[in-house]
Parts: structure tokens; sequence; C-alpha cells
């Protein structure tokens, strides 16, 4: 067989260690990215990456990992996986200290861990401030050495637009759009990496990267691959409000003592130093007095929906809240919080240490992605190494790795969870390509070329078309409108009958787009042309997410319905009578609602239907309980 | 008259035609940077003759500042436009393109020579696969981690290129981005190991004595990366092999 190649889509952590385990391989790598790999939307994570590596005294244990990670997601996260990438995660820090990243130490020389979000133990290597960063370059630096060795070929300013598949369905490669000379061109592969990363960009704004649209994800189920868990999307609760983007302001500036309030007077003008203590209405002190502002991501996000949408009290009457750190010593902040403040006055031009920041809830992370497959090790519980079904996607051939794939975080992610998550599943993928090209019974190379050339041509026509057309929509307005419909039905709290509003919404948009018209027709570097494309398949995936967040009747992590919320009772404990009728209830709805949402793309939009996951390693016994 | 923005944009329709300054004015709103207000005119390109025109091509990704894709001259100075405060920016607001990149089109550029002078300098730690081999890097101080960390935040944004007079078409000389890389990795327990081969990279023409020492580069990093003080002692590295070499 001639030597065999792999097509690798995106260069954040999820496909930079799938090539690099391919190369390594002696797989040769072609990596096709929208831009330079080492400004992929990874570089924005600040927080850090968890692994038990236990240096606190703490008696951290992988088992503990194990579990915090599956009840955070509320047991909808398959568990074979979630079992290996715990077990795996020191083995990974070690290679990523051993690739240079700039960890920070403690003052034995060692990586140092601190705590952070929804559990007990320092479990968190951080790099600084800037830790997706560090780890982002060290990987993107391995992988400049396989290409300086010619196993790595880089394809930057590339977009994907499509899998080429042969007539029994198999993935062979795919066709790309060069974004200068706007030419498309069909690659031939033995197998294809998707690591495209999230799609926060569906709700207009996010706290992601502005090209983070969940296109590439949506360009393949459409072409066939199911999407699981669409509903599943986090929310942070402390975003500043920006035109291009909501920049996220960490969970630690409640942590270190910010306190979350709104004017008591509706429509208040005065700025916020200006308002006197009483005036002020502590929302999160008052509804949570045992948590006080520090209540979990989304009990916050929630409450401050409450306090604006519902009570009218937002700040200057819109949707802010203020985040205010200005009763605390300046040094103090500077010391603790001096990387997000400084950001915030950089951006808000607005100075955090004297005034109030303004803050509302932004969409943050896609659990949800392409239902991807897995091998269970019938001894240990956990994945089988290097087996050709990790990862697989449900189109032969094509697999999908980081925030763009479904698995590991269940209905809701622990925060420094998915920087892990995205490299240990790349690593993952790379493997298991590595295997299944070896399986493989018929190489690429016999796949005739008239199966590229045609998939090349739908492409082509495609894009003629909307070239061609003059005087339509205009992409930005559609894309507006949609994360508008998007953040006000598919929220942090959802209804159906405001879900049903937006599936309208979204149709209605999806008959508009298809009269996109650009105001560009060059054929130099036309940015309209896959931005026009890209909000056409935004609107595919946010159909997908809106009807599985429709049909879900519960609630579940992120998915939040006040009608079909089970209440825990109130001072009540296992051994309880009322505390024991609650988790019989919630045991009786996991019957029904414990599933995956599994979505399959049909011309009249998505068909849903339901599979079972697999608790082999934690039964869901008992509910999450953060009291 | 409602207050506006107003843009004064340095365009250029492909990498072989004539640049030309187009006028843009949007409705002010507080808040808004370069990128922002990009995005704005991308949904209403109305140039200021009133003339509907293609929209403004340029390149951004995280508008926080850290992923180096957004970097053009704004108001004359390389920095990136998505932390450009358009409050805090003298009006007309002037974007124009990096000089020192073959543009592509409008603002945005080709930065590969970057990402290539990053392969000729070696900018790795050389591992023996990427495999678990249950160790992890040697103990690092937390003052060595400290100094590596000021340098393993480039964002290679080019600023630092942009105004370095030794560093331009007719020259062969990598730039002071890839020389803090050889800084960083040389000082890695491991990486160090390599030091040589670095060292190397940049002794002959086009490497570090190439350096004019005008000092324009640190001025301008976003990221405060002392780059001279690192080619100082890259010189001073480099003049020890070079006597190692002689010796050996
Ligand atoms: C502000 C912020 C802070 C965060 N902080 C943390 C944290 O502290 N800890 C943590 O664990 N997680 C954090 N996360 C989440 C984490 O950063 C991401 O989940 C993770 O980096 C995703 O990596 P990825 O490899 O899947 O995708 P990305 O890094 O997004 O990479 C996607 C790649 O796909 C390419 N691509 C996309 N579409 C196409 C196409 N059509 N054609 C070609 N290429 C394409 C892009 O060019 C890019 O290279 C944070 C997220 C945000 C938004
Ligand atoms: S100090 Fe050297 S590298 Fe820096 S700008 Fe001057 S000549 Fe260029
Ligand atoms: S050294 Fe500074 S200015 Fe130069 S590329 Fe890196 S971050 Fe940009
Ligand atoms: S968009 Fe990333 S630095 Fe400006």
């Amino acid at each position: 067989m001639a030597k065999q190649s792999v097509i690798v889509v995106g260069g954040g952590l999820g496909g930079l260690w799938a090539a690099l385990r391919l190369a390594e391989a002696g797989v040769s790598v072609d990596l096709f990215s929208l831009f330079p790999v080492k400004r992929s939307h990874s570089c924005c994570a600040q927080g850090g990456i968890n692994a038990v590596l236990d240096i606190k005294g703490q008696h951290d244990s992988v088992e503990q990992h194990i579990t915090d990670t599956i009840k955070g997601g509320d047991y909808l996260a398959d568990q074979p996986p979630i079992k290996t990438m715990c077990e795996e995660a020191p083995g990974l820090i070690r290679t990523y200290d051993r690739m240079g990243v700039t960890f920070s130490r403690t003052p034995e020389g060692i990586m140092d861990q601190r705590l952070f979000g929804g559990v007990k133990n320092k479990r968190t290597c951080f790099a600084g401030a800037t830790t997706g960063a560090q780890l982002l370059y060290s990987i993107d630096e391995q992988i400049r050495f396989h290409e300086a060795e010619g196993r790595v070929r880089k394809f930057e300013f590339w977009e994907f637009l499509s899998l080429v598949l042969d007539e029994q369905g198999v993935c062979r490669g795919l066709v790309a759009l060069n974004l200068r000379s706007m030419k498309v061109e069909a690659f031939r592969a033995d197998a294809v990496i998707l690591a495209t990363g999230g799609a926060g960009l569906i709700w207009g704004r996010s706290t992601m990267s502005t090209n983070c649209t969940g296109a590439a994800a949506s360009r393949v189920y459409q072409q066939g691959a199911k999407f699981a868990n669409g509903e599943f999307t986090q929310f942070h609760p402390t975003a500043m409000k920006g035109h291009d983007k909501l920049r996220l302001m960490s969970e630690a500036c409640r942590g270190e003592g910010g306190r979350i309030w709104v004017p008591r007077k509706a429509g208040d003008t005065r700025a916020g130093r200006d308002i006197p203590e009483d005036e002020r209405f502590y929302f999160l002190e008052e509804w949570y007095p045992t948590y006080g502002n520090t209540v979990p991501r989304d009990v916050a996000s929630r409450a401050i929906v409450r306090a604006t949408r519902h009570m009218g009290l937002g700040v200057r009457g819109q949707e802010i809240v203020y985040l205010d750190l200005t009763h605390k010593p300046r040094e103090f902040l500077k010391n603790r919080l001096g990387g997000i403040l400084e950001m915030y006055e950089t951006f808000a031009g607005v100075d955090p240490y004297t005034n109030p920041m303004e803050v509302f809830p932004s969409m943050h992370y896609t659990m949800g992605g392409l239902w991807v497959s897995y091998e269970k090790d019938g001894h240990t519980g956990g994945m089988v190494r290097a087996h050709p079904r990790n990862h697989a996607t449900s189109i032969p051939g094509l697999y999908a790795c980081g925030e763009c794939d479904f698995g590991y975080h269940g209905a809701n992610r622990l925060g420094a969870n998915s920087l892990l998550s995205a490299s240990f599943s790349g690593r993952v993928a790379g493997d298991a390509v590595a295997a299944y090209i070896k399986s493989l019974k018929s190489a690429t190379e016999k796949t005739p070329q008239g199966v590229f050339d045609a998939e090349r041509r739908r492409q082509e026509e495609f894009n003629q078309a909307i070239l061609a057309r003059t005087g339509g929509e205009n992409a930005s307005t559609l894309h507006r409108q949609l994360g508008e419909l998007m953040s006000e039905h598919v929220f942090v709290e959802r209804d159906n009958a405001g879900l049903d509003k937006a599936l309208a919404g979204i149709a209605e948009l999806k008959e508009r787009a298809k009269n996109i018209a650009l105001d560009d027709q060059s054929g130099w570097a036309n940015q309209l042309l896959p931005w026009a494309r890209q909000v056409q398949d935004m609107l595919v995936l946010s159909e997908v997410m809106t009807k599985c967040a429709r049909l879900r009747d519960e609630c579940r992590g992120s998915h939040y319905k006040a009608e079909f919320e089970l209440k825990q009772p109130a001072g009540k404990f296992a051994g309880d009578p009322e505390y024991e009728e609650y988790t019989a209830k919630w045991k009786a709805n996991n019957e029904k609602w414990l599933k995956h949402s599994i979505a399959t793309h049909t011309p009249a939009g998505p068909q849903v239907e339901y599979w079972p996951i697999e608790a082999s390693v934690m039964a869901p016994e008992k509910p999450r309980d953060y009291r | 008259m409602d207050r506006m923005i107003h843009f004064k944009i340095k365009r250029q329709d492909g990498p072989n035609s004539p640049p030309y300054w187009e006028e843009f004015k949007m409705p002010y709103a507080p808040q808004h940077n370069c990128i922002s207000a990009l995005m704005y005119l991308r949904e209403h390109p109305v140039n200021i003759k009133g003339q509907r025109v293609a929209p403004v091509v340029w390149e951004s990704n995280c508008m926080e500042e850290v992923c180096g894709a957004c970097t053009m001259l704004v108001n004359g100075v390389p920095r990136q436009a998505c932390a450009a405060l358009v409050d805090e920016l003298e009006q007309p607001i002037r974007l124009e393109p990096l000089t020192k990149f073959p543009v592509i089109r409008d603002l945005l550029v080709d930065r590969q020579k970057m990402f290539d002078g990053l392969i000729q300098v070696k900018a790795w730690v050389p591992l023996d696969g990427s495999q678990d081999i249950h160790l992890h890097a040697p103990r690092i101080s937390p003052v060595e981690q400290s100094l590596r960390y000021i340098f393993s935040r480039c964002m290679t944004c080019g600023c630092c290129m942009e105004v370095c007079p030794q560093y331009h078409d007719g020259s062969p000389f990598v730039g002071p981005a890839p020389l803090g890389q050889v800084a960083l990795h040389n000082a890695h327990p491991t990486g160090g190991f390599f030091k040589a081969d670095r060292l190397h990279a940049i002794m002959g023409p086009g490497g570090i004595t190439d350096c004019g020492n005008a000092q324009n580069c640190v001025k301008v990093c976003p990221k405060d990366i002392p780059l001279t003080e690192a080619i100082g002692a890259l010189g001073r590295q480099t003049t020890v092999q070079w006597l190692r070499d002689l010796l050996m």
C-alpha cells in the first residue's frame, strides 16, 4: 500500500494532538485551519487544566476526578472515556511539562496546582493567567518540528467545506476553500479528523473567539454525521458585554469577594459607584444566604436573568448587572485578579478598581457535539487503547475530537476539564486513526477521481450561486438576528413556548438565508462568501440545538426548564423520607431522560432519537447535591 | 449631527494592486474597538461618499489581545486592533496593514515569514515522543519559570518585526520575535541540551549580528517581552559558541 495520509481539520489543542500522534506514527498529515494554528481559540483559556497530581496533601485521587466529572455532567456522559481520560491526565500533563510549558511552580520547582470550580481538591495545573496559550504554543512547536521534518503539511487559511464520501459512504477526503485564491479543491485522505472547536457564534456573541461558528460540525452533520446532546451548552454568568464579543470575567472575581448587584430602582440613571449602599440590591446574597455570590454558575446565571428580564432591574434598564470589587483594596485585587481586571479596563475603558464592572451571562462552551464512539475495555472499564472505534463518528473514516465532539462533559462541563478533554481526545483520535487506516481494506488512492470532482463541483456551484445573487439578505444581519433569538429563548432558562418561538424564528431565518447576497463579488480573499456559508450552517445547527432543547422536558446540567424542575427538599438529606421520595422521583426521571439525544439531518429538519448512556463506572444512584 | 466614528482605511484589492484610502463614518457607540467597528462596517459597508462598497478585509479571532491575528497599524502604531478602543483614539482613525509583510488584501497580510523563522531557529524542545515516560521535566525554579514565562507569551503578532529597522524585504534577518523564542527554549532544562543547534541557526547571515540594537522592538511589544535583553544575552552566547566551535 502506498504511504497513507490523514487530514486533520483544526489546529487547536484537539487537532494538534491528533496530528502529533499521527506524525509520530509515521503517517503523513495534512493540517487544515482557517488561520495559523497558533491563533486558535484554545489560546483564550486562562484558568487551567485538570489532572490529579495530589501534591497538596489532600489525598486527591483519580477516582475522585472521575466522580467529579461524571456527577458534574449530571451523569449524561458515557463513562468509560471519562475513566480513561482521568487516569491518563497526569501522564498527559507530564508530557506537556516535558514539551516546555511554562507551568507555574511551587518553591520546590514542581508544577503547582490550584482550586477550580465544582471540586474540593486542588487539581488544576496552570501557567500564569494564560494556560490555554501556553499549552497551545508548546504543542504548536512540536508540530512545527514535524513540519520541518516533512511529516506535517499545513494548509492554513483554508476552510473545510465538505467531506468526500465514496459509494459506500466512507470518508475519503474533503473539499476545502482557499481563503485567498477562493479556489475550491478536493483532497484525498485515508481518514479525516475534525477538531474544529465550539459553536459560540450561534448565540451571536459569546465568550469564544469569533471564528467559533460550529459551521464545520454542521457541515458534516448535514452529510450524515450524528449530532448528540445539542441542547447542552454552558453559560457563564459573568461576561463583559462588547459589540464584538462577550469577554469572560473569571469566576475568580466572585471567589475573591466580588458582589453581584443591581440598583433597587428600575432604570436608575446614576453611575454604579454613585448609588448608595442602601439602594443596591445584592440579590444573590439575599436569595442564597448560604453561598451568596459564590453560588454555582448555573444558579448565578438564572438569578441574573430573573433580576433583569423578570424584575426589570437591569442596570440602566438593560440586560446588565454589576460585578463589584470596589470594596476590596487595590493591592489585593492587583495581586489576585490583576490580569482579568486589566482586560476589563482595556476593553471597557473603565477602571474596575473604582467602578463596578458591568456583566451578563454568556454562551461559553458546547458540551453537545458530533457523536463519537469508543471501544470499551471489559477488563478495566475504560477505553481500549488505540482502537479504531475510539472517537469515530457515525461516518466511517471520519473522526472528531476536541470541543466539536460530544464526549466527556455530559450535561455540564467542570472548569479546567476541557483543555484536558481537548488534548486527551486529540491524542486518542490520532491513535485511533493510525489503527483505522492500517485496517482499511481499500486505500483511498483507489477511489475514482470522479468522486472527488463531483463533490468539488457541488461546492463550487454552491459558491457561484451565492456570488451571482444581487440585492438579497445580508449575512451579518441574519447572524445578528439568530443571536438575538438564541439569547432570548435558548438561554439559561428555557420554556417550551419560547423554544417554539425560536424554532419558528430559525425556520424563517433559514428561508431568508437562501437569499443571501454579498457586498463583495471579488474572487480574491473574499471574506463574505465563507461568512455567508457559515451563517447558513449555523442556522442548521441552531435548529438541532433548539429542537433538542424543546424535546427534553426536564432539568439536567445546563438545561433548565422551570416547569419540570425536581426540587431538592430543603434541609433534608439521605435517610429523611422527603429526601428518599425526591431520590425516587429523580430516578424515575432518569429512566425517561438519562439518554443522549441524537440528531440526524433530514431535509425536513433534525430527527431526534434517544440512545442509552453507558454508566458502567458509577451508576446514577445519587442526585447531584452541591449543598 | 449625531456623533460619528470616522475611519480612514488604507485598502488594497490584491497583492499587486495599488493601495488607496477609503473613508467611512459610522454611528458612535461607547466601547467600540477597531475590530468591532469593522464588524459594523461589514454589515453596513457604505463609504463617506455614500457608495456601497466591498467591506474591508481583515483578520481577527480572539478579541482579547491574545491570538495576535488583528495586528495592524492604528494611527500609525503597530498594535492589536481589537484592543484599540475608539474612545481613546484620535479621529479620523487611520487603519493600515503592516508594512513588513506582503499585503493579501486591505488589512490582511501574510506573516508566514515569521512562522518560517521559528522553524529556522528550531523553536521547540526536542522530545523522544509524546508518550508518557512517567517523568516530568526536571525541576524548574519559580524564578526560572517566570523568566521563561515572559518569553512564552509571544503571540507571533509581528509588532516587533514591523518596527525593526533591520527586518525588511532585502534583509535575511530573522527578526526579534524568533530570537526571543531561542532565549525561551535555551532556558529550558532539556531544551537547553540543543542550545548549540539554535545558536548555530542564528550565527550565520540573517542571524543575531544583523540586529542593529535600535531597541525599537521592545517598545512596541504588547506582551512586554524583553527582546533586546534576550538578543544581548544570545549575542554573548553565540560568541562563546563560536569559540567552542573553533576548539572542536
Ligand atoms: C474565554 C474562555 C476561557 C476558557 N478557559 C478554559 C480553562 O481555563 N480551562 C479549560 O479547560 N477550558 C477552558 N475553555 C474551553 C477551552 O478553551 C476549549 O474548549 C478548547 O480550547 C477547545 O479546543 P479545540 O481544539 O476543540 O478547538 P479550538 O482551539 O477552537 O480550535 C479550532 C480549530 O479549528 C479550525 N477550524 C474551525 N473551523 C474550520 C473550518 N471550517 N476549516 C478549517 N479549520 C477550521 C480553527 O482554525 C482552529 O484551528 C475556555 C473557553 C473560553 C471561551
Ligand atoms: S534591537 Fe535589534 S531586533 Fe530590536 S528593533 Fe533593533 S535591530 Fe531590530
Ligand atoms: S515578541 Fe512581542 S511584538 Fe514580537 S511577535 Fe512576539 S508578542 Fe508580538
Ligand atoms: S483578535 Fe486576537 S489579538 Fe486581536
